[in-house]
């Protein structure tokens, strides 16, 4: 009744290809982020934006970044948490080479950082398909885990190898380090995140996506109709690869405040790479509903036996978790492959012809 | 259909359900100190995690049971689980923080999670206790107001190895050295002072690292041992990775009393799989192991006899069981004190800081508590917020511990002025880091 588009006529192509073609779509996202944007940070509570929120923006970002290479571009990789790691040192690098710079900008420049890296290991993509490309990629992981943990430049030859964020101002307020507040960090991830989701859902829709999609789809079509294989697809690995790199420089700056090589390990990889199929390969509000879902699921299973007064001790819950988080991913894979994307987008199809469906 | 619906139900649970968590907070006793509990019984380095984490809940439940709590101040006694993972165990900081009235010290048992934890402790004005582990600097006080690491630093540790090798075979001079450590932050800590230590003392070091990943697998590393034969192996081992290295070793043949490990690498759960090919295997420790100790004694009846422990009582009295509540016994103490100095029941993370700065665990106190000899007289200053305390090696003898040196000293002289300048290092680039000067 409420959600129809009857009514809103497109009367030239442009509009026709808006990111949001029904007005009420339109409505829906701006009433959301003005909720996120003046609502949240005073309401919530810092455990709420330190653990909830923030890593869920962030990771986000990172499965953004993956859905671009994997869901888009069809190219599979086990490399996103190498390229995030590749974002963070990168970051952590410039913040103290160049401490007078302010480190949103670098946090923003260091994505280009992982571009290059990823560009470089998206090289053999041309020659290597499938799943043998995976394996590339995670040659890539460990390359990356690697130089990580044994390059003593990367982390300043820090005696731990752990990278520390040191404090950062910005007119005064703490935005980066242990002073800034959850608020003010809830504030910068967010804007970072929604200004690059909006730049990544223009380009998907545009000339660039669609030869990703093409190349995805069949890639001798593709090629046939005049796509280059290889600047299409070094393209989509250079800006999955700045997406991955500039989370992992918002996840140590503004969520972590320190990080080792675990923190980029291979299992990272994978947790993007389940967000990004559980979500909906080749959407953009899959990557935050996949997010969303695998990141607090496994908290609130954790909170769970607490809400329900029930005594069971933390390692318990913590198997029992790890039971339930496996067993409802293949429950979701069975259900619906597609993701939870497809399911939002069944949830549209019903609510148009609610309240009298056919 | 139907599946679908209930696809979708789960969903949206999972996403927006948790809002109702907020408000799950039980009601608060009259006069309470909460204490979260960093542990691990999960993952590779459950095996050492879990009887530090029974110790841990077993002393701080059984003064509970016994006593109500301390200086009539109950306790909330809550773990949270870690995995050993720093990501982990920051989102287990922020959730507990600041719960019942807040948490009044943090034991986070992994360096890595410590290391994400010391900027954070001055904002939230929650102390971190890291007993024996950590960063090493963190032992001067003026410039780590809120963090304490007694009774001893790795740096502090090592040279007291060190100093023991000097005194068997004619000397450390000379001698190679090998240094096997797993590859994380708490590995990697104590090798600035072997490095030094190397030049000072005329050795040579080895450096055999092994990552997480390899943990388990570790014949190339002994491979490596046996061709370059090493008068001597230091080990700064945890979880999976110990049993592993002696099971290694033993196959080697390597001579096992030339292989010494840190004191997280001697457990009963590492030594145990090796057995008998274990004995001579030698590890340092600053604590007693066994329960012949009125307050061990006090936790069987009162806790793990009743049911209240996750430890089976054949387990009470391991090295790392007895880790984890020498642990509580230094927040109970501290708690003590801070009642005792500032005058309040319920105690703040601040009055916190102040009971863990004056905290003296001299020899009567301990006999007090009913733990006579359990570890030597302990005691902590503004300045020095580690102490070189007198620590000693123990021996497997294939089925148990042994002494088999007297408690002697770390080289405090050497070690001190490694641990300033590593202070001032940590500090340089952090200029509104917050110092205290002590008089």
């Amino acid at each position: 009744m409420l959600y129809r588009e009857a009514g809103q006529f497109k009367t030239n192509y442009r509009a026709d290809q808006a990111v949001f073609p029904i007005r009420q779509d339109f409505i829906g996202i701006a009433a959301l982020l003005a909720v996120l944007f003046l609502v949240v940070p005073f309401t919530f509570n810092d455990y709420w934006l330190n653990a909830i929120m923030i890593p869920t923006m962030i990771f986000a970002l990172a499965a953004i970044g993956l859905n671009i290479l994997t869901g888009y571009a069809g190219q599979l990789s086990l490399g996103t948490g190498g390229f995030m790691g590749v974002g963070a040192y990168a970051c952590y690098k410039l913040v103290t080479i160049f401490p007078e710079v302010n480190v949103l900008i670098h946090i923003l420049l260091s994505g280009f950082f992982a571009a290059g890296v990823g560009f470089l290991f998206g090289l053999p993509s041309l020659r290597i398909k499938g799943f043998y490309l995976a394996v590339a990629t995670l040659a890539s992981q460990f390359f990356l885990e690697w130089a990580f943990g044994r390059v003593a430049w990367l982390y300043n030859y820090n005696p731990s190898g752990a990278i520390e964020v040191p404090n950062q101002y910005l007119f005064g307020v703490a935005i980066a380090g242990a002073p800034a507040s959850s608020v003010t960090r809830y504030i910068i991830v967010l804007t970072i995140v929604v200004a690059l989701a909006l730049i990544a859902s223009n380009l998907v829709r545009g000339r660039f996506g669609r030869a990703w999609m093409a190349v995805r789809d069949m890639d001798i079509a593709a090629e046939l109709i005049g796509i280059r294989l290889l600047p299409t697809k070094l393209l989509a690995f250079s800006i999955s690869s700045y997406y991955a790199g500039v989370a992992g420089a918002l996840m140590v700056f503004m969520w972590l405040g320190a990080a080792e090589v675990e923190s980029f390990d291979i299992n990272h990889s994978f947790l993007i790479l389940f967000m990004v199929i559980i979500g909906g390969l080749g959407s953009i509000l899959g990557s935050f509903l996949g997010a969303a879902f695998i990141w607090n699921l496994p908290i609130l299973l954790r909170a769970m036996p607490k809400y329900f007064g029930a005594d069971i001790n933390a390692a318990t819950v913590e198997h029992v978790q790890f039971m339930i988080v496996g067993g409802l991913i293949i429950f979701f894979l069975i259900v619906e492959p597609n993701g939870l994307a497809r399911l939002w987008s069944i949830a549209k199809e019903k609510l148009r012809r609610w309240p009298f469906p056919y | 259909m139907s599946l679908k619906k209930l696809a979708l139900g789960v969903a949206a649970a999972a996403m927006l359900g948790s809002g109702l968590l907020a408000s799950a907070t039980p009601a608060q006793a009259e006069d309470s100190v909460y204490i979260p509990l960093l542990t691990y019984r999960t993952g590779p380095f459950a095996g050492s995690g879990t009887p530090i984490a029974d110790g841990l809940h077993d002393y701080l439940t059984m003064l509970n049971e016994r006593d109500g709590g301390i200086g009539g101040a109950t306790l909330i006694v809550e773990e949270c689980e870690t995995g050993y993972n720093a990501q982990k165990g920051v989102e287990c900081y922020e959730s507990t923080k600041g719960n019942h009235n807040g948490a009044v010290v943090y034991n986070p048992f992994s360096t890595g999670i410590t290391l994400q934890l010391i900027p954070k402790a001055p904002i939230d004005q929650i102390p971190i206790l890291s007993m024996g582990y950590g960063l090493s600097a963190t032992a001067v006080g003026a410039t780590f107001p809120w963090t304490f690491n007694a009774p001893a630093t790795y740096w502090s540790q090592m040279s007291a190895i060190i100093k023991y090798i000097d005194t068997q075979d004619g000397g450390v001079s000379g001698k190679k050295i090998g240094f096997i450590y797993l590859d994380v932050g708490y590995g990697r800590e104590p090798i600035p002072l072997l490095e030094q230590l190397a030049v000072d003392m005329g050795f040579e070091v080895m450096l055999v690292p092994v990552g997480v990943k390899e943990m388990q697998s570790q014949s190339s590393h002994w491979l490596q041992v046996r061709r370059e034969k090493p008068d001597w192996m230091i080990m700064w081992g945890w979880g999976a990775m110990n049993p592993t290295a002696i099971k290694e070793a033993a196959k080697i043949r390597y001579p096992m009393d030339h292989f010494i490990g840190v004191w997280w690498s001697g457990g009963n759960v590492d030594l145990n799989p090796a057995g008998e090919d274990g004995t001579g295997y030698m590890s340092a420790n600053f604590h007693a192991t066994g329960t012949d100790f009125p307050a061990i004694q006090d936790i069987l009846t009162h806790v793990v006899n009743k049911g209240m422990s996750q430890a089976s009582a054949d387990t009470v009295g391991d090295n790392y069981y007895n880790r984890g509540m020498m642990n509580s016994v230094l927040i109970a103490e501290a708690i003590h004190t801070a009642q005792t100095i500032t005058g309040n029941v319920s105690i703040s993370g601040a009055d916190m800081r102040v009971g863990l700065e004056n905290l003296n665990l001299s020899e009567e106190r301990l006999a007090e508590l009913g733990l006579a000899g359990f570890t030597n007289a302990i005691r902590v200053t503004c300045e020095d917020h580690a102490g070189a305390h007198p620590i000693y090696l123990q021996q497997w003898t294939g089925s148990g511990w042994n002494a088999v040196s007297d408690w002697f000293t770390p080289m405090r002289d050497r070690v001190r002025p490694l641990l300033e300048a590593a202070a001032v290092e940590y500090t340089a680039d952090k200029p509104d880091w917050q110092t205290q000067t002590c008089n």
